[in-house]
């Protein structure tokens, strides 16, 4: 797992500081649906994700996408213990979800297109360098617990 | 995996735009490349890496150039870059999952520049048409 030095920290965290969480989290996951449809697997009682538009406007998808960013946040606050962090939603995700950590992987990536959507210029090379290291950690923690 | 008539068409009306800043779309791709993918400056030890390098400047305008170049012949991709895909299958030789990691890049700095055009639809035909290409510059691997 990578090293966060304190400007990644910085950058990390004060990006993060301007982001509506909930707006974002249901963006992100809506992408996620609509660019990599296979993902939607995980999610047969969601209802209506039958085109781009029914995705992006789902309540539950939403919903979910804001709980999923939330815990995020977590992450933001102890980047330097991500493991720690998420040792039980890893067993949750191995154990009770079955979800493959490539999805992981894709996930963070969709946010990192979401950040630079929003941020535009500020979304400088740096910038995306230090949200690579955080989302390539996440990944890492949730599929820490794995067996 | 084949592009549909939309995605085709998103792709095209986008590229319009895009290439009006190719150039420097190019040399910020790379940049975001070897930041937040260090290893991939395995592959240019015989570079100046350095931002504004114009070793940098010359390939990442190369790099956009052949997307250009699929873009224009979006209907026959493996035609458009068959020369392209023999290099990198014989000469270069990239591993086949930096493409992924260059696609990623590309598109962070397209939906950075174009936000109000990058809506999902448009985020789903741009990695899906990054993907066709790569998938074009693998096929010769072996």
């Amino acid at each position: 797992m990578g090293h966060f030095t304190e400007e990644d920290k910085a950058t990390i965290t004060s990006l993060w500081g301007k982001l509506n969480v909930e707006d974002a989290g249901g963006e992100t996951l809506g992408r996620l649906l609509v660019v990599y449809p296979w993902t939607q697997r995980f999610f047969d009682s969601f209802g209506n994700l039958s085109s781009a538009s029914a995705i992006m406007g789902n309540p539950k998808v939403k919903a979910h996408g804001k709980k999923v960013l939330t815990s995020l946040g977590d992450a933001v606050k102890n980047l330097d213990d991500l493991k720690g962090t998420f040792a039980q939603l890893s067993e949750l995700h191995c154990d009770k979800l079955h979800v493959d950590p490539e999805n992981f992987r894709l996930l963070g990536n969709v946010l990192v297109t979401v950040l630079a959507i929003h941020f535009g210029k500020e979304f400088t090379p740096e910038v995306q360098a230090s949200w690579q290291k955080m989302v390539a950690g996440v990944a890492s923690a949730l599929s820490s617990r794995y067996h | 995996m084949s592009l549909t008539k939309t995605e085709r068409t998103i792709i095209v009306s986008m590229w319009a735009k895009i290439s009006t800043q190719a150039d420097t779309i190019g040399t910020e791709t790379l940049e975001r490349l070897f930041l937040s993918h260090p290893q991939t400056k395995t592959y240019f030890p015989h570079f100046d890496l350095h931002p504004g390098s114009a070793q940098l400047r010359a390939h990442g305008s190369k790099v956009v150039a052949a997307v250009g170049d699929a873009v224009k012949s979006i209907d026959n991709i493996g035609g458009a870059l068959s020369k392209l895909s023999e290099l990198h299958a014989y000469i270069l030789r990239v591993d086949p999952v930096n493409f992924k990691l260059l696609s990623h890049c590309l598109l962070v700095n397209l939906a950075a520049r174009f936000p109000a055009d990058f809506t999902a639809e448009a985020h789903a035909a741009w990695d899906k048409f990054l993907s066709v290409v790569s998938s074009v510059l693998t096929e010769k691997y072996r």
